[in-house]
């Protein structure tokens, strides 16, 4: 399908989005990422009936500490869409760049190069 | 399993703002099962710490260690070489954890890091129910199995009051009569004659009535 999608986008491969740990998220962050969007498979589709559920709660979870802490929580989102959909992955990554680029950079990444 | 819950993140900050080496410590005991303070919680709290305070401006080291135990002193040891270069401690682990701690590290100020709840069972994940408060006289045979002094509202002994009804404590609609499921499962083992005994005056000075508690057993002791 040769379809474009933004280059900032770095793919990290998981078996299964119910994988993904809180803390995989906030380690991103700590290390400058500007936002993490975790793609997992349609809802009721999972290979291991509750991974991406999981991954969802996981998501809001991660949200709700990066608010307490003064990151914007949205910059964490969960997409569910199945394997075959290329062009709405593209879609997706395209969505989710342009959100980010609304928020700005990541604050941590701003007060680490100060601090430094 | 002792089962506690996380403090809100706000609440520890509070606690260590002034600080600017801490460790976060957690425990690989009843509170990593009950997931609020072990090796992943350690690690999902300081990781918001760091971020907190970096986004205030504030460099702050923070280390991460989680122990075997925290209510053991040979555990408790494996941060002895380590423990005087931090301005504080924020332990994961249970109140008596937390205790423990602060006792054997005299100069470092400990914080809790979880709210202690009680002594309780895992009955799906994500929800944890009481199922003792150690009185230290323990009637369960008597009782079916099912403890009237954690299960019953008012700790009944001799049945139910007369708040019970459909099978439903007074006190909430959601909370099941302890005495109902007692006599429920009487009826079911075929030992109903039990629920006719009078239960003697329970003698609460073994519970929290008769002040600090300790068990000595000569026999293991060395
Ligand atoms: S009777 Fe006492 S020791 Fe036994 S389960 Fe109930 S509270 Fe615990
Ligand atoms: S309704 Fe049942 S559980 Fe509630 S206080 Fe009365 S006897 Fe105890």
């Amino acid at each position: 399908m040769r379809l474009q999608y933004p280059s900032s986008v770095k793919i990290i491969r998981v078996p299964c989005t119910g994988k993904i740990d809180i803390l995989h998220i906030l380690r991103a962050f700590e290390k400058g990422a500007d936002g993490v969007y975790a793609v997992g498979c349609m809802e009721g589709d999972c290979h291991y009936n509750s991974g991406n559920f999981r991954a969802r709660k996981r998501v809001e979870q991660a949200q709700k500490i990066l608010n307490t802490i003064g990151v914007s929580g949205e910059r964490v989102q969960m997409y569910n869409l199945s394997s075959s959909e290329g062009p709405l992955f593209a879609e997706i990554a395209q969505e989710m760049t342009e959100r980010i680029r609304k928020l700005g950079p990541n604050p941590i990444k701003q007060a680490m190069k100060k601090a430094a | 399993m002792i089962v506690a819950d996380k403090k809100p993140i706000e609440e520890i900050v509070e606690e260590v703002k002034d600080c600017d080496n801490i460790l976060i410590l957690g425990c690989n005991e009843c509170v990593t099962v009950c997931e609020a303070g072990g090796k992943k919680e350690v690690g999902i709290l300081a990781s918001a710490l760091r971020m907190y305070f970096l986004n205030q401006g504030k460099d702050m080291k923070i280390d991460e260690r989680t122990l075997e135990r925290q209510c053991d002193q040979e555990y408790l040891d494996e941060i002895r070489d380590i423990a005087d270069q931090y301005d504080a401690i924020v332990s994961l682990a249970c109140g008596v954890g937390v205790q423990f701690t602060a006792e054997q590290y005299h100069s470092i100020p400990i914080y809790p890091g979880v709210n202690t709840c009680f002594l309780g069972a895992t009955e799906e994940r994500g929800l944890w129910t009481e199922r003792c408060q150690a009185c230290g006289q323990c009637v369960l045979a008597r009782t079916g199995g099912i403890c009237p002094v954690s299960r019953c509202a008012k700790r009944l002994l001799n049945g139910p009051c007369g708040g019970s009804s459909n099978g439903m404590c007074e006190i909430s609609k959601e909370l099941a009569c302890g005495w109902q499921l007692i006599v429920n499962r009487l009826e079911a083992l075929d030992k109903m004659d039990d629920y006719e005994k009078i239960f003697p005056i329970k003698d609460w000075s073994t519970d929290r009535a008769g002040g600090p508690r300790k068990v000595v057993r000569e026999d293991v002791q060395i």
